[in-house]
């Protein structure tokens, strides 16, 4: 697997700033389970600036939550195990720190929005208590300091009459409302990276665009990273500046957001795109991409995707695809983009 | 809150007339007669025994006799009196209640420690050694029947050993009821440990754990802030279901280390039917378990913020 | 009760705007039930075949005593003292485990005690699980009045403590047949079922094919039997298997008060033998074993079928 460097962003390139805040390289990641080992992930590589926001999209299963977690340091392992890579936060591998040292990082420099607030809350502990931890826990604050601070997020992240629910629980919030304390819950500490892991899905549509702009407006004025995993296009086209496609463990496509769907170079992140409902579109049926996610203990051989893929040949089924910098046709490199697909070429190109 | 205790206390009503109605039938309406069990086998003369029987109101219809018994609880705290001694039973219970008490309470606080800590500690290693170990130990606990327990525990630590007193003189002493009380507690204590660990095996799956760890909060935080709370709520309800469970398994206890409180009494008034004695005895018992639930409701409602008393 | 159809109904409307996937034929994955699942699970299970086979034998034990010992357990020979120790090479003859303070053999007494446990045992499972099961069902089925008078009626059994209730009753009756024993324990007993059960119901209740069923006009009793009960086994069996071990540790218990079943059984002997554990153990010993055994064996049995049946746990 080669790893392939990438330029600064497409989007509003920034001077002095060639380090990424984040970097994840070749990152496998296994669970041991009773039918076998499951490689969840399996050579990831991605990267995070200040004040970027990089999109990991994916089904459910295609690894891009474990990631996540991998870099959270919040798999269990067992049964989880990393056997390979590096996960480099401001230069330093997380993977080889002391379990106090990246909890020290948890939650102080990066920070977790998980998807469903209402499990992901304590359901006995009221939210001014949860949210009051934070400064608790990482800046020895009083109870009293503590609270006031909550009330203060609250505010911040417009929760109508904060001081009046700070001592409610999660259970009395609208589910909005809830996805704002966990928002509120990742910024207490500003921290440098924020990673969102489907955050509007069990959203209603409406709430769903506000708590997106609420976070997207947040993470401008920290300048945080930001990592947003969805399996929603629809919701990345607004925030993100780059794209990561994952399927069954792998990156098959990398693509600045608009560039990506513009001209997807990997058939999968063409049925994505083509199977997001259109006003343009209206009464026709909608394209689907046939068949299932692979089942991560049987992965097809060669590229795991051609079995639902349209345009599989033979070489699809015996040879994996590595992740190649894609290129106009005359042979110039387009920035930032890179597809794990054999014929790259023609699905870009037409 | 006062609405839920109000209508919790109004539930309770038909539950206790109809706990006392029930074991004032199996008392008198089921085959035997205290009377007679007064005279044992020889039997006293049918003059001497129909008096009796006037006196205690026995001859009356059951459903009179329940009506008058209920009245003098009631009107004048008046749970009838003891037929072999003719004190009142609230007198007798006054000796015998201290004791168990002092027994019971011994055996739930080493119920809730031992048990719960087990429970936490497996629970947090489920899967490994440590858990499988107390899984199992706690499995041959509940298997073996108390009395049994309380024989060997007995011959081993009074008999073999000589190292406690095989019955207990001084029921003031704890030293001395140490061994009935870990015998009370064991089969309780092993129910408490295997829920607590179920309960903390599958809250540290939960989301809000996750949560917790990804906040960056140490591991011990973790733990006792964020999953025990979660995790307690199944183990206090049964906790207050267990409190009659106690009070019942005196009997045996109490029988085997010769100890004079509520389950001998209950015993020796059984084999001599003394049925108002009884009735008193266990009325008073069935009153101690109905306030123990209720306030494991409310324990519950403090526990669990969800649960709204409307 | 898990709902495995539930859970991919909910899967598939979650993807939205995700790539849908096409249907597909269910057949591609064979469909498994509950039980099925449960069974090839079962199957593999340490703890299930060992029970299970500590059952089986219990069983042949209790229907064919002979086929294990020739003495007669009632028979005392005063000759042989019952300080004789145990003679532990001389497997299953009389004299295998040593005598009692009457001279009867224990092992023998062992043997044909195990009819008494088992009888009681299965007896009051039987008779919890269907009083119970269907006070649960009433009450959980019809909600309101119902469930609120049989719910009372519950906490009224429920209210006094297990083992006073069962010794008030027993003590009224000089002769205590197995079918006494039985009634007294169930009288006491089928409340923890009762409650099971309409858990159970209440949650199978509000399931979409309950609705459905009743939409198209199902009777209540087809309803009931047809789409409600088979869906709440599950929990039920967990129950009545643990119960029943429970059952025969409390009849042992009553026993050794005095208050148990009348002839051979485990909890007589280990009562009796309680009050030489000085001078001969084996009396108490060897019944407290086989006692203790065959409670854990019901209520191992009871949590593998548990775990079988939790698909989380797999």
């Amino acid at each position: 697997m080669t790893i392939i460097e990438e330029a600064a962003p497409v989007p509003a390139p920034r001077e002095g700033e060639d380090a990424p805040l984040l970097e994840v390289r070749d990152l496998h990641v296994e669970f041991v389970t009773r039918e076998g080992v499951v490689r969840a992930v399996n050579g990831v590589d991605y990267n995070v600036h200040a004040g970027e926001t990089l999109a990991v999209l994916g089904e459910s299963g295609s690894g891009k939550s474990v990631t996540a977690q991998a870099i959270m340091g919040i798999l269990d392992m067992p049964p989880a195990r990393i056997p390979q890579g590096e996960i480099l936060f401001q230069g330093q591998d997380m993977l080889k720190m002391s379990a106090e040292e990246r909890r020290r990082i948890r939650g102080r420099r990066i920070a977790m929005i998980f998807q469903d607030a209402l499990s992901s809350l304590n359901p006995v502990l009221s939210v001014g208590y949860q949210l009051g931890e934070m400064f608790r826990v990482h800046h020895g604050m009083s109870k009293k300091d503590a609270r006031v601070k909550s009330i203060e997020l609250m505010d911040r992240v417009k929760i109508p009459a904060a001081a009046a629910r700070v001592d409610d629980y999660a259970h009395q919030f609208s589910g909005g409302m809830r996805q704002r304390i966990m928002i509120a819950m990742a910024l207490a500490l500003e921290p440098d990276l924020i990673i969102a892991d489907e955050p509007t899905t069990a959203l209603d549509v409406t709430v769903q665009a506000q708590v997106m702009d609420l976070l997207a407006e947040l993470q401008r004025e920290y300048n945080m990273g930001l990592i947003l995993i969805t399996h929603d296009l629809g919701v990345v086209a607004d925030v993100a500046d780059k794209i990561a496609v994952m399927y069954a463990g792998r990156i098959v496509e990398r693509a600045p957001v608009h560039d990506l769907y513009k001209r997807p170079a990997h058939p999968y992140t063409r049925g994505l795109l083509d199977s997001i409902p259109r006003l343009d579109q209206k009464g026709q049926e909608l394209y689907a991409i046939k068949g299932l996610p692979p089942n991560l203990l049987r992965v097809p051989s060669g590229c795991a995707f051609n079995p639902r893929c349209e345009k599989a040949e033979d070489v699809c089924r015996t040879q994996l695809p590595e992740l190649l910098q894609v290129t106009e046709r005359d042979g110039t490199e387009l920035t930032g983009r890179s597809s794990a697909c054999h014929f790259w070429k023609e699905t870009i190109h037409g | 809150m006062g609405r839920y205790v109000a209508r919790r206390l109004l539930q309770m009503i038909p539950v206790f007339f109809g706990t006392t109605l029930l074991i004032f039938l199996m008392v008198y309406a089921l085959p035997g007669d205290p009377v007679q069990g007064l005279f044992g086998d020889k039997g006293g003369s049918p003059q001497v025994i129909a008096a009796l029987r006037h006196e205690y109101g026995l001859d009356q219809n059951i459903f009179v006799q329940y009506f008058n018994y209920m009245k003098g609880i009631i009107l004048h705290a008046d749970f009838g009196t003891q037929v072999a001694s003719g004190r009142p039973v609230t007198d007798v219970l006054g000796d015998a209640f201290p004791v168990t008490l002092r027994l019971g309470g011994f055996a739930f606080v080493i119920e809730v420690v031992v048990g719960i800590t087990l429970g936490v500690y497996a629970g947090l290693n489920a899967g490994r050694a440590a858990d499988t170990a107390v899984l199992l130990t706690t499995l041959l606990l509940i298997s073996v029947p108390v009395f049994v327990l309380g024989f060997i525990l007995k011959w081993i630590f009074a008999d073999e050993l000589q190292w406690l007193e095989p019955n207990v003189n001084d029921p003031t002493n704890y030293g001395e009821l140490v061994m009935p009380a870990i015998v009370l507690a064991t089969a309780s204590l092993a129910y408490v440990s295997r829920l607590t660990r179920t309960s903390i095996a599958e809250n540290m799956r939960a989301d809000y754990v996750r949560t917790a760890i990804a906040k960056g909060l140490p591991r011990r935080r973790v733990v006792t802030v964020h999953l025990m709370r979660n995790s307690m709520i199944p183990v206090v309800t049964y906790l207050g279901t267990d409190i009659g469970a106690l009070l019942g398994g005196a009997v045996i206890t109490e029988g085997i280390f010769n100890i004079q409180g509520i389950g001998g009494t209950i015993y020796q008034s059984l084999i001599r039917r003394e049925g108002t004695t009884l009735v008193g005895l266990v009325t008073i018992l069935v009153l101690v378990y109905l306030v123990a639930s209720l306030l494991v409701d409310l324990l519950y409602a403090v526990l669990d913020p969800r649960i709204r008393y409307a | 009760m898990p709902d495995m159809t539930k859970t991919t109904a909910v899967a598939t409307s979650d993807d939205k705007s995700a790539p849908t996937p096409a249907p597909q034929p269910v057949k591609a994955e064979k469909a498994r039930s509950l039980w099925g699942d449960a069974w090839q699970d079962l199957r593999r299970n340490k703890v299930f075949i060992i029970s299970a086979v500590m059952i089986l034998l219990l069983l042949t034990i209790t229907f064919f005593p002979g086929w294990f010992t020739s003495a007669n357990p009632e028979y005392g020979d005063l000759a042989k003292h019952y300080l004789q120790k145990p003679e532990l090479g001389k497997v299953f003859s009389p004299e295998w485990l040593g005598y009692d303070q009457q001279g009867r053999s224990v092992y023998a007494r062992l043997i044909f005690g195990a009819r008494a446990s088992i009888a009681v045992g299965f007896g009051t499972t039987v008779l919890v699980t269907v009083v119970g099961g269907l006070v649960g069902m009433l009450a959980g089925y019809f909600g309101g009045i119902i469930d609120s008078a049989l719910s009372r009626l519950v906490d009224v059994f429920f209210g006094i403590p297990f083992l006073l209730g069962t010794m008030v009753v027993l003590n009224s009756f000089p002769d205590r047949t197995a079918w006494v024993v039985i009634g007294a324990l169930g009288l006491f007993g089928w409340t923890q079922l009762a409650r099971v059960m309409r858990g159970a119901v209440i949650t199978t209740k509000q399931s979409d094919y309950v609705q459905a069923a009743k939409a198209l006009g199902a009777s209540t009793t087809r309803i009931l039997f047809r789409h409600i009960l088979p869906n709440t086994l599950a929990p039920v069996i967990v129950v009545a298997t643990i119960s029943l071990g429970v059952y025969i540790g409390a009849e042992a218990t009553l026993s050794f008060l005095g208050l148990g079943l009348n002839g051979v059984s485990w909890g007589n002997d280990i009562s009796d033998g309680g009050s030489q554990i000085r001078v001969a153990q084996w009396i108490m010993l060897y019944p407290s074993i086989m006692l203790t055994i065959t409670v854990l064996a019901f209520i191992m049995l009871g949590e593998a079928v548990r775990n079988a049946l939790d698909p989380k746990t797999r």
